[in-house]
């Protein structure tokens, strides 16, 4: 019987198991490990087995005396040499920063006001968060283009407003503002839910209680409210800035040439300048990054939770 | 609540709503506009429409997407449900991990990690490459939406059938399918709908071999912003929202899991 | 021999003793009830008879067979679960059904069975209904009639009247007995409720920290409970702590400290100087503004009223005894008129006979 149970449990975790093993995790792991090689000569990376030139047959040309000429640091060391790349770091931190808390500001109300109306509608009015949502990621950026573009409604009308104060006419897209703006789009619902999940189980007797003892509107949500809903902002700002980090579209299509970030530069490794090594440092920089902000995310989450009770 | 923050709250709501719609209805707007450029109202036409219908390059597009969709959503299910019953019922550690992480991190990491992998591979990048990739990062969804709803039944049920006669073989095809039923086919929904709108993975796993639905919306709008865009967007807003619809009929609590 | 035999039990979780060192035995036909209060360890037994949880150590026997490693669909016993799980996606007839299913039953005897048993549980004109569509009462209808349908050798309920209301859950009692004597299969009946435990059992098992603490009929547990979990656990009662002071041929004396010295049943293996404690039920004690002071066999005190709780039906008093214990008293409220006889701080006399209460050595 426990032989039995054994195998109905290899039945079924094995399978997905198996698959993400193959599909994802020893991909990961090879790339992790391309850091430390170099590239190929027609891009790629330099291969361990070739054709050996003097037997003319596939043989392992590494081994204990050359693995000097097959494995390096380099590629490390190149991404801290030049200021360019770290820069560019900062810059998608400061992108994915502005974005989170651009999109806090705009949930928070929203989520409260959700969280505090009539429960029959509660469902729908966050369904209508969601719903854009579901369409298309590129869509989404594309609306964008149609508004920012030159000769869109909302670019004339501005560039006339400032013509009329005498500004001369300024250029939306392909500008920092552009990508912030359609970064905050489309994640957006990500901070949405999960502040009013948070919001919506809040005690209104608590709020009562605190204006029964004198508290005014504004203390009473810094001392109470704010306070309570800090796991949900933490939680939304987490969804918000580890996508917003990695984005590579958005920058590509709005962001001109002065608009790249860490993710644009990865792709030009990979598909353009076909330097994978490098590629694969500068990915394994930003999964540093992630880990690094899920992780503090999660102490301040918790340390403030404590606070909080 | 004081009705003047009340106003406040009103305005603000106001203002995300319209920030989340107006783009979406503009899009759809211009999709019937005569006109080549998306600025100034013409008049009303389905010609756009019309276009995409002779438009080669798109309907193989088209083809290619819904294959993949198709494919990707009948594995991920089979393998996110079952993902979702194992995560359910054993304490295995590596799994949730695996499971989970694709949905966590940037997903252009998974994109460059596979991109290596099938080239390391010799694989030619096409249809099937994209399509393996799909599936990896589909499964975690299902998996949540399984195990979410596993969690929402009552461990009783199983016990009862056990204790009136069923094998656990049974017991699982007579009680525990049928009440994961929804949850399984709102997971196959989803896994449908992220497959045919992936634009990160398909970009890096695609290669020259095959193009999906995003990948030539996006080679279009790189060059220049075109009704036709506007066409087929609607389109495709227009089959996810069908799709939402016969899942929100199916499991109300699965539209929350993404 | 008896139906169901358990021997020496003993199941843990953990650093955790659920069951320790249980042996019981149940009658065929009987009535049987396991009590006691939350984390007691007769849910763990339930499920073991179940099959759901196999014991460490001892052996269950069941029809002369040791079930030890019998999964749960191979044991003769059914049970009947707490929120009464029947699957949702079924009809009432289909859940009823299930168990004939599984059995193989063909399906002309299959629904004439079904039909018997929903017109047993008068549930005949529910059959094409759904679960949710039903009140509490009538789910727990159909959950019994799905256990029964089967002939179990065994039923196993577990808290089956928990979720229903006080005034239903008196209906309910009574149809369990009047159905358990229509067909005549063995209960095991699992509650934390010990007035349910009282009404429906033949005998009942009082469980406290993974060990039977008494085991007998109704009357016995009530009134005279083997210790002072049990008498504590089961109704009201009040406990006062005494020694022992004298010995007679059938009778013994109790010193209870401060207030004086009260008459009892003498303990077979009783010794002067022993403590323990006197248990007495409220209602046997007799409570008046002066009582005859002589009676033969009867133990007198003085009081006062320290509190009164107006019950409706009968009004409890709390008497403040001369060393500061307070004696919970019972008068009902039969006569017309007044309800209430004392007020607080009245004087007053209780007396009982000397057999009313009970001496447990500690």
């Amino acid at each position: 019987m426990a032989k039995n149970k054994s195998l109905g449990r290899w039945l079924i975790s094995g399978p997905p198991l198996l698959y993400l093993l193959i599909f994802f995790a020893i991909p990961t792991l090879i790339m992790a490990f391309a850091a430390f090689r170099f590239p190929g000569d027609y891009g790629g990376l330099l291969p361990f087995i070739d054709i050996n030139p003097e037997s003319g047959k596939n043989e392992l040309l590494i081994h204990a005396g050359n693995w000097q000429e097959f494995l390096t640091f380099e590629n490390f060391s190149r991404f801290f040499e030049d200021t360019i790349y770290v820069e560019l770091f900062i810059k998608s931190f400061w992108y994915a920063g502005i974005t989170t808390l651009v999109c806090l500001c705009m949930s928070y109300p929203l989520a409260w006001l959700i969280a505090r109306s009539p429960k029959k509608y509660r469902d729908l009015l966050i369904l209508l968060v969601i719903l854009p949502f579901w369409s298309n990621f590129l869509i989404r950026v594309y609306a964008w283009m149609i508004i920012l573009g030159p000769q869109g409604y909302f670019a004339m009308t501005i560039n006339q407003g400032l013509a009329l104060v005498g500004i001369a006419p300024i250029q939306l897209m392909y500008s920092h503002f552009a990508v912030i703006v359609v970064l905050v789009y489309v994640h957006l619902p990500f901070m949405v839910l999960p502040l009013y999940a948070n919001l919506e189980k809040h005690d209104v007797a608590l709020l009562d209680a605190a204006q029964d003892l004198g508290a005014s509107g504004w203390r009473r949500f810094w001392k109470i409210t704010w306070p309570l809903s800090l796991p949900g902002v933490w939680a939304g700002s987490a969804l918000v800035f580890i996508p917003a980090l990695g984005m590579f579209a958005v920058p590509d299509l709005l962001g001109g040439t002065d608009g790249m970030m860490i993710g644009n530069l990865i792709k030009q490794q990979f598909l353009d300048s076909r330097d994978w090594p490098f590629g694969s440092v500068l990915s394994i920089m930003l999964t540093l990054a992630v880990l690094m902000m899920a992780g503090l995310g999660m102490m301040i989450g918790r340390g403030r939770q404590r606070n909080a009770l | 609540m004081h009705s003047k923050q009340s106003k406040w709250l009103w305005a603000a709501a106001i203002f995300v709503y319209g920030f989340l719609y107006v783009p979406l209805i503009i899009v759809v707007a211009y999709s019937f506009n005569d006109s080549k450029l998306n600025a100034e109202w013409v008049g009303f036409t389905f010609k756009w429409y019309g276009l995409l219908l002779h438009n080669e390059q798109m309907l193989v597009a088209a083809r290619n997407s819904l294959i993949i969709a198709v494919v990707t959503s009948c594995c991920a299910t089979v393998l996110g449900t079952l993902a979702g019953l194992a995560m359910h019922k054993y304490k295995l550690r590596i799994l949730p991990i695996l499971v989970l992480t694709p949905i966590a991190i940037p997903e252009i990491l998974m994109g460059v990690a596979l991109l290596i992998f099938f080239v390391m591979l010799n694989m030619t990048l096409g249809l099937v490459s994209v399509t393996l990739a799909h599936i990896a990062f589909c499964i975690g969804f299902v998996a949540i939406v399984v195990r979410s709803r596993l969690q929402g039944m009552d461990e009783a049920l199983v016990e009862a059938a056990r204790d009136l006669g069923a094998s656990p073989i049974q017991a699982f095809r007579l009680v525990t399918m049928p009440l994961i039923m929804p949850g399984i086919i709102a997971g196959a929904l989803m896994a449908f709908t992220l497959s045919i709108d992936d634009f990160v993975i398909t970009f890096f796993t695609a290669g020259a071999g095959a193009s999906t639905l995003p990948l030539q919306i996006y080679s279009m709008i790189r060059i220049a912003v075109t009704p036709e865009v506007n066409a087929i967007s609607t389109l495709l807003m227009l089959l996810t929202l069908t799709l939402i619809l016969i899942a929100s009929k199916v499991a109300p609590s699965a539209l929350r899991a993404k | 021999m008896a139906l169901l035999e358990i021997r020496d039990v003993v199941k843990q979780f953990g650093d955790f003793t659920a069951v320790n060192h249980v042996s019981l035995s149940v009658e065929a036909g009987e009535f049987f009830t396991l009590l006691g209060p939350s984390g007691c360890g007769k849910t763990t037994l339930l499920r073991m008879l179940a099959g759901f949880e196999q014991p460490d150590s001892g052996e269950i026997i069941l029809d002369g067979v040791n079930v030890a490693g019998v999964p749960p669909e191979k044991r003769p016993v059914h049970t009947v679960f707490q929120n009464y799980a029947l699957f949702p996606h079924m009809t009432v007839a289909q859940n009823i059904a299930f168990p004939l299913k599984m059995a193989n039953v063909p399906s002309e005897e299959l629904k004439q069975r079904v039909a018997e048993v929903l017109e047993d549980v008068q549930l005949t004109p529910f059959a094409q209904r759904f679960p949710h569509e039903m009140s509490g009462g009538q789910r727990q209808r159909v959950a019994i009639a799905r256990a029964l349908v089967n002939r179990p050798r065994l039923l196993l309920l577990d808290e089956p009247l928990s979720a229903l209301d006080a005034k239903l859950r008196e209906e309910m009692q009574i149809e369990l007995i009047n159905l358990q004597k229509e067909v005549g299969i063995t209960f095991v009946y699992v509650t934390h409720d010990q007035g349910e435990a009282l009404a429906l059992s033949h005998r009942i098992a009082v469980m406290n920290k993974g060990q039977v603490a008494q085991l007998d009929v109704p009357e016995v547990i009530y009134s005279h409970p083997k210790s002072r979990f049990v008498a504590d656990f089961i109704g009201q009662c009040n406990l006062l702590d005494g020694t022992i002071v004298g010995i007679g041929h059938d009778r013994m004396q109790v010193e209870i400290a401060g207030v004086g010295i009260a008459e009892t049943l003498l303990l077979p293996d009783a010794k002067v100087g022993q403590k323990g404690t006197l248990t007495l039920r409220p209602e046997k004690i007799k409570l008046a503004a002066s009582l005859p002071l002589d009676v033969a066999d009867e133990v007198h005190f003085k009081g006062k009223v320290h509190d009164c709780l107006y019950l409706g039906d009968v009004t409890m008093y709390v008497i403040e005894l001369e060393n500061g214990i307070l004696v919970e008293t019972m008068l009902p409220n039969s006569a017309p008129g007044r309800a209430k006889f004392f007020d607080d701080n009245d004087l007053v006399e209780l007396a009982w006979r000397y057999d009313a209460g009970h001496f447990i050595l500690s």
